[in-house]
């Protein structure tokens, strides 16, 4: 399996700078209590305490969700640049360099193609480890390539966001791909092939203004964080404490901007049912052997080099 | 008498308060005072505005005094009526919207809108709109699109608002479907940001065929103080992270986000309104020559190539990265 070649990542790949001396235990962010952390790594990253959704690397998310927990990536030839020459307390081409080497990605985003329930579907997975999920231009050149991808080949579309918004060290550059993102799933929507948005934790600011909200279908996991404004930001503005549960993926839903909220142990599930649904009448169901390989993979779970 | 003056600007406005005084007084005796001082007052202006700082040029684009959407309709255009309300929810005065003749051509007109003393100031939510603004906007964008005007959009705030309800009804739907919308809306858009170019807020009626820029016009992607904020932990360094962002019109011509700039009276587009609209409408005027003239084919494919080239990367030799995935096909 692939993840058992990666090497050098160390933590359970959330994202979050989560302190584990002796690696057995993991303090939820959800609840905040302490839990076995195998436990949490045979749940899918999911917190067996209060359900809280951990965060999943962009190659974990591709494995969750693909029959067999098998994709090609493609797009892999971009790279970022430092267009601003911007420096805040690093350079930001020294800061892209630390986290291309955390994460053994090039930026922000994956994109690969396979099958989910034995339909090709295009999908573009974002990574919170890489400065925050943030979308600079090779993330809004990838997610627009993708859709064109989609688009040619009449495939269906899946974007799985996790971010904090637009790259700052890229400046307006970085804002422009909300209007180039937008602007790909608006042609792809011309194309009558499905697009569906899944919204981990978190998924804010300009990826949400953009492609992010434009989904067909919206599916979010539990508990995420969905929003435009940072409720920091809301909470300085408005000077008053924010209500209970205010912008998670539940509360959005009730106010009619997210479609389905899922558990991770169904998204592979839930995800296969929306492209069947939407397949086009003439085109021929997935063969069994790949729904039976859908189902072995929906049994497959997350996990990491630490649990070898 | 400007309400506000910038440290800047000061020992100009100071000076020729001096030489009006004299000028009253009437007395020849002065004359060559007067002259004197005139000839100070030229250099000042080229030292003071020829190399503005970025930081200089937002708190330009954030003047008081500036003119705002509403003040650019009444100069420049005739039989303006505005329309209210998204239709849904409510009307939202963040942000205007309407009907008007500019020279003699039929226009729909987005803009959003600050307000000047206190209690508009409120009225207006700061120039900062709520979902409904937004839908506003694209009601009549829509509205053009079905009647085949240009839409002129005139982007001025300091961002989307951020607030409890504008999650409620969701402000990130609202931005999104509007740049969904508007990179396939089948009528000429022409954009100018005239102050405040406040990140996805802007950008919300930012998508058009052309882009215009004041001169002292900002646009960026986040606040510079809350870029300080959070990359130098430190809101007070606002200045510097302007500089850094890149946020002004020769910077933005520079990137290609914008297409033209538009230049301002000395000293600001506050200092000479009449003529700040007046150097504007000729720019929206030949601007709207230009995308009016394009046949809707030759629009769209124009938009569409503008907004896909936007971004800086690099393309390297594919080589196969050890720990990528295995491909099965």
């Amino acid at each position: 399996m692939w993840f058992k070649k990666r090497k050098g990542i160390q933590r359970p790949a959330t994202g979050m700078k989560i302190e584990m001396p002796d690696g057995m235990w993991l303090k939820c962010p959800g609840c905040g209590e302490l839990v076995y952390r195998r436990e949490v790594q045979d749940n899918l990253k999911v917190c067996p305490k209060c359900n809280y959704h951990f965060k999943l690397t962009a190659p974990e998310r591709c494995h969750l969700i693909f029959d067999n927990g098998e994709y090609t990536e493609v797009d892999t030839e971009l790279y970022p640049t430092d267009p601003l020459k911007f420096v805040d307390s690093k350079k930001y081409r020294d800061r892209l360099k630390e986290h291309q080497a955390k994460t053994n990605m090039a930026d922000a985003v994956l994109n690969a193609r396979g099958k989910i329930g034995g339909w090709s579907v295009m999908v573009s997975v974002m990574d919170f480890r890489f400065m925050g999920g943030s979308m600079g231009s090779v993330v809004g050149e990838k997610v627009t390539r993708a859709f064109e991808r989609a688009g040619k080949e009449n495939i269906p579309m899946i974007t799985i966001a996790s971010t904090g918004g637009a790259r700052m060290q890229e400046g307006m550059l970085s804002l422009m791909q909300m209007a180039k993102t937008s602007q790909a799933a608006a042609r792809f929507g011309l194309t009558g092939n499905l697009f569906v948005s899944v919204l981990a934790d978190p998924s804010t600011a300009g990826v949400m203004a953009s492609f992010a909200m434009l989904g067909d279908i919206i599916v979010a996991e539990p508990k995420a964080l969905v929003g435009f404004a940072g409720p920091r930001v809301i909470k300085e503005t408005i000077g008053e404490e924010l209500p209970e549960g205010f912008q998670s993926a539940e509360f959005v839903q009730e106010h009619g901007f997210i479609d389905i909220v899922v558990e991770r142990k169904h998204l592979k599930q839930v995800l296969g049912d929306l492209l069947t649904f939407f397949a086009p009448d003439k085109s021929t169901a997935p063969d069994e052997t790949a729904q039976e390989a859908a189902s072995t993979a929906q049994e497959a779970h997350v996990t990491t080099k630490a649990d070898d | 008498m400007p309400r506000e003056i910038l440290d800047f600007e000061r020992p100009i406005i100071e000076l020729e308060e001096a030489i009006a005084e004299l000028k009253q007084a009437g007395d020849p005796q002065y004359r060559d005072r007067i002259q004197a001082y005139h000839k100070k007052l030229k250099r000042l202006y080229t030292e003071t505005f020829s190399n503005l700082s970025a930081w200089q040029r937002t708190r330009l684009a954030r003047h008081k005094d500036r003119p705002y959407t509403l003040d650019y309709i009444s100069q420049i255009t005739s039989k303006f009526v505005e329309l209210h309300g998204d239709r849904y929810f409510r009307d939202d005065p963040a942000v205007v919207a309407g009907l008007a003749v500019f020279r003699g051509r039929k226009v729909v007109i987005v803009g959003q809108q600050k307000g000047r003393d206190v209690n508009e100031r409120i009225f207006r939510n700061f120039g900062m709109s709520n979902p409904e603004g937004y839908r506003k906007a694209l009601r009549a964008m829509k509205l053009a699109e079905k009647f085949k005007k240009p839409v002129v959009c005139f982007v001025d705030t300091p961002a989307a608002y951020p607030g409890i309800g504008a999650e409620e009804r969701g402000q990130a739907e609202a931005i999104a479907r509007n740049l969904y919308e508007m990179s396939i809306l089948k009528t000429p858009i022409l954009v100018v940001v005239t102050g405040e170019g406040g990140s996805g807020g802007a950008l919300g009626i930012g998508v058009g065929d052309r882009i215009l820029m004041q001169e002292n016009a900002i646009y960026s992607v986040i606040p510079p103080e809350g870029c300080a904020a959070i990359l130098f932990r430190d809101g007070k360094r606002g200045p510097e992270a302007a500089e850094a962002l890149k946020i002004t019109s020769v910077e933005l011509k520079r990137l290609g986000i914008i297409d033209e700039i538009v230049k301002e009276p000395v000293g600001g587009a506050h200092r000479d309104p009449a003529l700040a609209a007046s150097i504007l409408a000729d720019s929206i005027q030949s601007s709207l020559d230009e995308i009016c003239g394009l046949g809707l084919d030759e629009l769209l494919d124009r938009r569409f190539k503008k907004f896909r080239a936007m971004g800086c990367f690099v393309e390297r030799k594919h080589k196969k990265k050890k720990s990528s995935p295995k491909t099965v096909r």
